[in-house]
C-alpha cells in the first residue's frame, strides 16, 4: 500500500491514539500479571509501606518458601499436576479410539453414534442427574471423576475426526495390502500422522486440567484430594491461608505477611499456563480454523 | 500381529469394499457380517460409546428425576412421581423472578458492554502497521484467555480487598471514600462485566481478524486514489468485511442468552451481594448439592435447559436465513 496517502495530519493524530489506546490495553492485560509476581516476592515491610510497585527492593522468597512446606498446598499442587498428566492420558485414550471408527465410511452404525455425539452438544442432562450418575458409580471423592466425565470433548472428536478423513485413503489402503489389521493402520499410519494435532489436542485438554474448578467442587469434598484451584479460592478468596500445619514448621520460621502467600499461590497456579502458552499460540489460530469445518 | 490370516482376511474386505461400492445396498440388511468384518473398529469405539451413554446420556435419563419426589435411598423407579409439582413451585416461588432478573439484567450487561469490546479493538489492530507492534498486542491479550476463573476472580479479590487492596486504595483515593467493590450489590454486575471483557475481550478478536485478513487491499487503494479517508475506509471497508461474522455472533449469543458462567458468579458470589448474583446455574448447585433438594434443583435445570434449546435452535434458524451455514 501506499504509505504516503495515509498521512493526512487526521491519519497521524488517529495513529497516534490508536498506538497509545492499544499499548495501554496490552499493559492492562498484563499488569496485574506482574503486579502479583512482584508482590508474591516482597517483605512484610515493604507491601506495608508500598514502597514499590512491580519489583520489591529486598526479594524474599519466604512465601514460596511457606507454600512448599505446608502440605496441604504442595499436596494439591501434586494432585493437579496428577491430574493434569493422568487426565491428558484419559482424553486422548477416549477421544482418539473414538474417532478413529467414526472417521472410516465403511464403519456401521457411524452415521447414529455421530448423531449421539452432535446431540449430546445440544442437550445434557444437567448438574444434579450427572451428579447423582457420578454418585451412583461411586466416584465421589475418587480422581476419577475429575478424569472421566469430561473425558471426550464432542467439539474436540469431531474435529480430530475429521482430521483422519482428510488423510490420504491411499497410505491406509497400502498399508492393507501390506497386512494391516484395522488396529494396526490406527497405530503405525493414522496416529503417527497426526502427531501436531494430538500434541494440540493434548494441549488444551492439560490446560483445562489444571484449570478445572467446577468438577472438583462437585465431586470432590475430601480436602486431602482438592486439587490447587480449589485449594486457592479457600486461601485467596475464604482467606483460610494458614491452612495449618503450622506444626509440622521449622519453630524459627517466620510466618510470611498473608498477601504474598496469596499472591505466591496464584503465580503457582498460573506458571504452569504461561508456560506453554507459546506452544498454545502457535496451535490456537489453526484450531480456531479447523474448527469452523463442519462436522 | 500382522499373520498370514489376517493378511488374507483383509484382501476380502477390500473386495467386499469395492463390491459395495459398485453395487450399493446389496447386503445391507446383513450388518452382523460388517460387525465382524470390522470388529477392530467396534472394540475401538467401545471406549467412547460407554462414555456417552454412561456420562451423557443417562444423566438425560435422570432427568425423570425432575417430575418426581426423588429419594436415593429409594432410587428413581421406587420414588413418588408428582408430576409437574416441582415445576410449579419453582415459578410460584419468588426466587424465580429474581433468578430471571438477574440472569436477563446480566446477559443485556453483556450484550450492550462486551459484545461490542472485541470489535471495536479488531478494528484498531486491523489499522496498525507495524507488524512487530500488533504481533506483541495479540499475544498479551489472548493470555487472560487460558488462565482459570479461579485465577482471575482472586486476582481481583487482591486487587480490591479491603485488607490493602491496591485498586481499592486508589478508588478511595480517587473518589475520597472507600468502596468495598466485592460486596457491595450496586458493582456486582459492572465487576463481572468487567473481569469478562479482561479475560475474553482480547481472544474474541480472532474471530475478527480473520475475517478482515480476508478483506483485498485493492479495495483500500483504490478508495485512497477515490480520496476516502481513514475514518471513511474504516467505515466502508473494514466494517461491511465482518458484518456477517458480527450479525451470526450476535445470533449465535442470541443462543446462549441464558448461559451466564458458572464458576464466575459462583466465585464472586458472597452473603453480601447474593441477592443480585444468583442465577439459574449457581441456584441449581446451592438447593440441588449443598440442600439436596435433588428434584426440584433438576426441575430448574431442566427449565433452563430447555429455554436453552429453544434458544439455541431458533437462533440457528435465524443464521440460517442471514446465508450462514448454522452450527447444527
Amino acid at each position: 500500500m501506499n504509505s504516503r496517502l495515509y498521512n493526512s495530519p487526521a491519519g497521524k493524530v488517529f495513529d497516534i491514539f490508536n498506538y497509545v489506546m492499544l499499548g495501554i490495553l496490552g499493559i492492562l492485560t498484563v499488569l496485574p500479571f506482574l503486579y502479583i509476581i512482584g508482590n508474591s516476592f516482597a517483605t512484610e515491610a515493604e507491601i506495608t509501606e508500598r514502597s514499590f510497585f512491580l519489583i520489591p527492593k529486598v526479594f524474599s522468597f519466604s512465601a514460596y518458601e511457606y507454600i512448599f512446606s505446608s502440605s496441604t498446598i504442595f499436596r494439591s499442587i501434586g494432585v493437579s499436576i496428577f491430574i493434569t498428566v493422568a487426565g491428558t492420558l484419559v482424553n486422548l485414550f477416549f477421544t482418539l479410539t473414538m474417532a478413529y471408527p467414526l472417521s472410516r465410511s465403511d464403519f456401521w452404525g457411524r452415521n447414529v453414534m455421530m448423531n449421539m455425539v452432535i446431540f449430546s452438544m445440544l442437550f445434557g442432562g444437567g448438574m444434579i442427574p450427572t451428579y447423582l450418575v457420578i454418585r451412583g458409580l461411586g466416584l465421589l471423592d475418587s480422581y476419577w471423576a475429575l478424569m472421566l466425565p469430561g473425558a471426550i470433548s464432542a467439539f474436540n472428536l469431531i474435529v480430530v475426526k475429521n482430521f483422519f478423513q482428510q488423510m490420504p485413503p491411499g497410505l491406509e489402503e497400502a498399508a492393507r495390502i501390506d497386512g494391516c489389521s484395522d488396529l494396526g493402520v490406527l497405530w503405525r499410519i493414522v496416529l503417527p500422522l497426526s502427531k501436531p494435532v494430538i500434541a494440540t489436542f493434548a494441549l488444551f485438554y492439560a490446560v483445562g486440567h489444571w484449570n478445572n474448578f467446577f468438577s472438583a467442587l462437585l465431586y470432590i469434598s475430601d480436602s486431602d484430594k482438592w486439587p490447587l484451584q480449589v485449594m486457592l479460592r479457600q486461601i485467596v478468596l475464604l482467606s483460610q491461608a494458614s491452612v495449618g500445619d503450622m506444626a509440622n514448621m521449622d519453630p524459627n520460621f517466620v510466618q510470611p505477611p498473608e498477601q504474598s502467600i496469596k499472591m505466591a499461590v496464584i503465580v503457582v497456579g498460573t506458571i504452569p499456563i504461561l508456560l506453554v502458552y507459546p506452544f498454545l499460540q502457535k496451535h490456537f489460530a489453526k484450531g480456531v480454523m479447523l474448527g469452523s469445518i463442519k462436522g | 500381529m500382522m499373520n498370514g490370516k489376517t493378511d488374507w482376511n483383509t484382501n476380502t474386505t477390500a473386495t467386499a469394499q469395492a463390491d459395495m461400492a459398485t453395487r450399493p445396498m446389496r447386503r445391507e440388511s446383513n450388518w452382523k457380517r460388517q460387525i465382524k468384518r470390522n470388529k477392530w473398529l467396534y472394540v475401538l469405539v467401545l471406549p467412547g460409546f460407554l462414555y456417552f451413554v454412561i456420562f451423557k446420556y443417562l444423566p438425560m435419563w435422570g432427568i425423570v428425576i425432575a417430575f418426581q419426589d426423588y429419594q436415593p435411598f429409594l432410587g428413581i423407579r421406587e420414588s413418588n412421581w408428582v408430576g409437574l409439582e416441582n415445576f410449579t413451585n419453582f415459578f410460584s416461588n419468588p426466587d424465580f423472578f429474581r433468578l430471571l432478573r438477574n440472569t436477563l439484567v446480566l446477559a443485556l450487561y453483556d450484550l450492550i458492554f462486551f459484545f461490542p469490546a472485541p470489535i471495536i479493538i479488531a478494528l484498531l489492530l486491523n489499522e496498525i502497521r507495524v507488524a512487530f507492534f500488533k504481533r506483541t498486542i495479540q499475544t498479551l491479550v489472548y493470555v487472560p484467555h487460558f488462565v482459570s476463573m479461579v485465577i482471575i476472580a482472586s486476582i481481583t479479590y487482591v486487587f480490591l480487598t479491603p485488607q490493602g487492596g491496591v485498586l481499592y486504595d486508589l478508588i478511595a483515593w480517587i473518589t475520597g471514600k472507600p468502596i468495598d467493590v466485592l460486596s457491595s450489590p450496586g458493582s456486582f454486575r459492572p465487576l463481572i462485566i468487567v473481569q469478562m471483557m479482561w479475560k475474553e475481550m482480547g481472544w474474541g478478536t480472532i474471530i475478527f481478524l480473520a475475517a478482515l485478513a480476508g478483506v483485498d487491499t485493492e479495495q483500500y487503494e483504490a478508495s485512497i486514489v477515490d480520496g476516502a479517508g481513514r475514518l471513511r475506509r474504516m467505515w466502508h471497508i473494514t466494517l461491511p468485511a465482518i458484518r456477517t461474522t458480527i450479525v451470526i455472533l450476535l445470533i449465535l449469543r442470541l443462543g446462549n442468552f441464558l448461559d451466564t458462567g458458572f464458576e464466575q458468579i459462583y466465585l464472586m458470589t458472597n452473603s453480601l451481594n447474593r441477592d443480585v448474583a444468583d442465577v439459574f446455574d449457581t441456584y441449581v448447585y446451592t438447593v440441588g448439592i449443598t440442600q439436596g433438594a435433588f428434584s426440584y434443583s433438576t426441575a430448574v435445570g431442566l427449565f433452563k435447559s430447555v429455554v436453552g434449546i429453544i434458544l439455541v435452535l431458533g437462533s440457528n434458524k435465524l443464521a440460517k436465513k442471514f446465508g450462514h451455514p448454522g452450527i447444527y
